[in-house]
């Protein structure tokens, strides 16, 4: 294999892979933007990945497993919604059950399930013309599917709605400085429940990509951590979709790569690698001072109520 | 608004409170802390439902459920602490929840137009694009009111909107308030400072423990008379101080350098002295250096570089610990978050120094007897109003929970007392209090840093008074010869020619 074809094959993979990454990130970059932090991302990322191969295996159409990934995703986050908005309990804790739960349940529901091949599965296209382009057309236009571009597209649209228009600004407020926004009339619940189950859909649908797209079929645990490269890249992007799509793709090169190297290096610890980078880059950004400074959002964590000054 | 009523868990906030304001003009609202001024607005802003009671505009009632239903009725509020988001820029500010029909989508043109022609006509300058964390406190309170006059109020609220101006802002401020009522605005001013009442307001009404005292009209009442009306007996406005009697140097700062929270230089080339027997205040705005200097005297920061001697001791970045077995008294800003532990009780809170050594340890274990005793004792010296010595501190007033803290630091009788913001907050009564107690330890020739935002405390306890902006010494007046002008046009930055450095 010429360079050039290992070269194109890596940043291929990269893009397939990096598409669930990026989704999940997107939708928790929502949720913590609006002062939410969801450390649910693995639950509701396997939940969906559960009920997208279950309605795709037993309807046969792949697409609407994907639809009902999403929505199942989007219902899981209700349950911290409820528990962190509502009832202001401890977000730490109530994400951290969430994938608890999640890997529990989609472990019992999945039983049986296991080994089982799809038999249609989101199909991979090429798109004519721009799939001749040297070098660029093999990379991005050819064996991909319909969701990485979606997810592309994704990025624009929440990065125009984040920063120019008033429901971005709404999020930000309310996430920066819950009691100015509820001074002027935005109910802080409201955006934040829309926000946290924006980012349950997300999940769920990247959970969906996994088990109908990327690798169809269904194994317990097969998000294997991928919810906490999401945490962390959230982070890492400085909570901006744009910087966040360059996270996702950065960190899915780094898995590709762990299995490109194995035959000069252990697989154990190419294997290691990337949840190693996790760490890192969430060592290196999350010490207090330098938290302020990049911009976290000020109220994250916090529950709002009115009465309390 | 008639009759209204509002009940917090052991307080009734608001008294059956019947209050009328008239179109057009400035309304103060005059009360001591906790008289229920900020809470019969919250009632009129929608931010509370008033247990019983009916708010009635131009003569018909209407029902405020929320800020978003004030807002339609055209009432605005400013609070206190300014409801902006620091991240965001000042049009983002402004606009923030405002429904101008096109959906999702700004127009931003159209915004920037209707800020400047704002702004132009009342002479509100500020940059629209800036983010808000870039502004000073005075221009901050400007894009609050811009924010109101966007949303097209009749009616501003304003709670205690001088406490974070320096006397020129002032004086600004007051001039817009007056054009803005020359407008046809109506705006309630929460105070409690007479001075204000007498400069700004066309009414005034009075407050005291949730109930209406009176509402006069500003030309036919004087200071004296209101703050009867506000404590309910006679004030002393003057304190009674007898001279300094400077004694030794027991503080000395030089070149003293160190970091905010942000990484961002607080303190510059800091060094002044205080001596036993004397009071040194620092003045200046909020957010200057004056907490990070309290901070490094007591050991909570460190220093970059510079030192600190206490009576000739380098306690230059020595751990709190160290420092407080030194002799040095800390009565922090945060009286509830870091002056008590709020869940233990009087007793327990008393002894947080000094439970470490005999009497109050034995070995490993508390002589709770002692610590009995000893709180008794604080009890009734310092008047400290509690339940028992073993009622926890979160049920104490500010007041009681300020003559706790004092108690406790000043029992060692400490050399060296870092007091911030003392009074703050505090009612008359625990006011005159607290500034008896540290007058108290200047005769008894301790040396006291008093940091204080409030001009007024300033001047009436203060030896020598030392001007911060910056994180600079702009200057150390001596409190005979100073003048609140003066001091005021320090505190923005400007340096007098020939001052002692």
């Amino acid at each position: 294999m010429g360079w050039e074809t290992w070269f194109i094959v890596t940043l291929s993979r990269t893009l397939a892979y990096g598409t669930p990454l990026l989704l999940a990130t997107l939708g928790e970059i929502y949720t913590e933007r609006s002062g939410v932090l969801n450390l649910g991302v693995e639950g509701m990322m396997i939940m969906g990945a559960y009920a997208a191969f279950s309605t795709a295996y037993t309807t046969g159409s792949p697409w609407l497993g994907i639809m009902v990934g999403a929505l199942v995703g989007g219902a899981f986050s209700l349950i911290h919604a409820f528990a962190s908005i509502t009832l202001k309990a401890n977000q730490v804790v109530s994400g951290l059950s969430l994938t608890m739960l999640g890997l529990g349940l989609s472990g019992v529901l999945g039983r049986g399930w296991e080994g089982r091949p799809l038999p249609v599965s989101i199909p991979e296209i090429t798109v004519p013309g721009l799939s001749k382009i040297p070098f660029l057309g093999p990379m991005l236009f050819e064996g991909q599917n319909l969701i990485a571009y979606f997810s592309i597209l994704l990025v624009v649209v929440m990065w125009y709605i984040l920063y120019r228009t008033r429901i971005g600004i709404a999020v930000r407020a309310v996430g920066e400085n819950p009691a100015a926004a509820d001074s002027l009339g935005i109910s802080v619940n409201k955006v934040r429940y829309l926000c946290t189950i924006v980012g349950g859909i997300l999940a769920g649908l990247a959970g969906g990509y996994l088990s109908v797209a990327y690798r169809p079929a269904w194994t317990e645990g097969m998000t294997g951590g991928m919810g906490w490269i999401v945490i962390a890249l959230t982070i890492f992007a400085f909570w901006n979709p744009a910087i966040g799509m360059l996270g996702a793709y950065l960190f899915a090169a780094l898995y590709h790569l762990s299995f490109r190297l194995q035959p000069w290096v252990s697989p154990e610890l190419l294997k290691a690698m990337p949840y190693a980078f996790a760490i890192l880059v969430l060592i290196a950004i999350s010490r207090g001072t330098l938290q302020k400074k990049m911009g976290a959002p000020a109220a994250l964590t916090l529950p709002y109520s009115r009465s309390e000054e | 608004m008639r009759g209204i009523v509002k009940r917090f868990p052991g307080v009734v906030a608001s008294d059956g409170v019947n209050l009328g304001v008239r179109q057009g003009e400035i309304h103060c609202l005059l009360g001591e802390n906790g008289a229920g001024k900020t809470t019969l607005m919250r009632i009129l802003y929608g931010l509370y439902q008033p247990d019983s009671g009916e708010i009635l505009l131009a003569g018909k009632p209407v029902k405020i459920t929320s800020p978003s239903v004030a807002l339609a009725h055209r009432i605005g509020m400013i609070h206190q602490h300014f409801r902006l988001v620091s991240t965001l820029s000042v049009e983002e500010n402004v606009i923030l929840g405002v429904n101008e029909g096109m959906g999702p989508f700004l127009r931003l043109g159209k915004t920037r137009k209707r800020i400047a022609a704002i702004t132009d006509e009342y002479g509100l300058s500020v940059d629209p694009k800036a983010k808000v964390w870039q502004l000073s406190v005075g221009q901050q309170q400007r894009v609050e009111i811009i924010k109101a006059l966007y949303r097209e109020a009749d009616i501003l609220i304003m709670d205690e909107p001088t406490s974070v101006l320096t006397p020129q802002e002032v004086d600004q401020l007051f001039a817009t308030l007056r054009t803005l009522v020359d407008d046809g605005l109506t705006i309630v001013f929460i105070t409690h400072k007479l001075n204000e009442v007498m400069q700004v307001s066309d009414r005034v009404t009075v407050l005291r423990q949730g109930k209406l005292v009176a509402t006069l009209p500003t030309s036919q009442t004087d200071k004296p008379s209101l703050a009867r009306l506000m404590v309910g007996r006679e004030v002393v406005f003057r304190l009674e101080k007898n001279p300094p009697q400077q004694g030794e140097k027991l503080l000395q700062v030089s070149r003293l350098h160190t970091l905010n929270d942000r990484g961002l230089p607080a303190l510059r080339n800091v060094s002044f002295e205080v001596y036993g027997g004397e009071i040194l205040s620092v003045a200046g705005v909020s957010g200057n250096g004056q907490t990070e200097l309290a901070e490094v005297l007591t050991g909570l920061r460190k220093a970059t570089s510079g030192r600190i001697l206490l009576g000739g001791k380098d306690i230059t970045n020595r751990s709190a610990r160290e420092i407080t077995d030194d002799g040095v008294a800390h009565v922090p800003a945060e009286r509830i978050k870091m002056g008590t532990v709020s869940n233990m009780s009087v007793r327990e809170n008393l002894i947080l120094k000094d439970y470490r050594h005999p009497p109050f340890s034995r070995g490993i274990f508390l002589n709770y007897k002692k610590a009995e005793a000893n709180a008794r004792r604080a009890m009734a010296e310092y008047q400290i109003a509690a339940p028992s010595d073993s009622s926890a501190a979160k049920l104490l007033s500010g007041g009681n929970i300020q003559r706790m803290v004092l108690a406790r630091e000043l029992s060692g009788k400490p050399r060296l007392i870092v007091a911030v913001h003392p009074t703050y907050g505090l009612d008359v009564g625990a006011t005159e209090q607290v500034r008896q107690v540290l007058l108290r330890q200047r005769e008894r020739g301790a040396a006291i840093l008093l940091i204080s935002e409030d001009l007024e405390e300033v001047m009436a306890l203060s030896d020598r008074i030392l001007v911060m902006f910056s994180g600079r010494v702009m200057g150390i007046l001596d409190a005979e010869e100073a003048e609140a002008g003066e001091i005021g046009l320090m505190m923005a930055g400007v340096q007098r020619e020939g001052v002692r450095r």
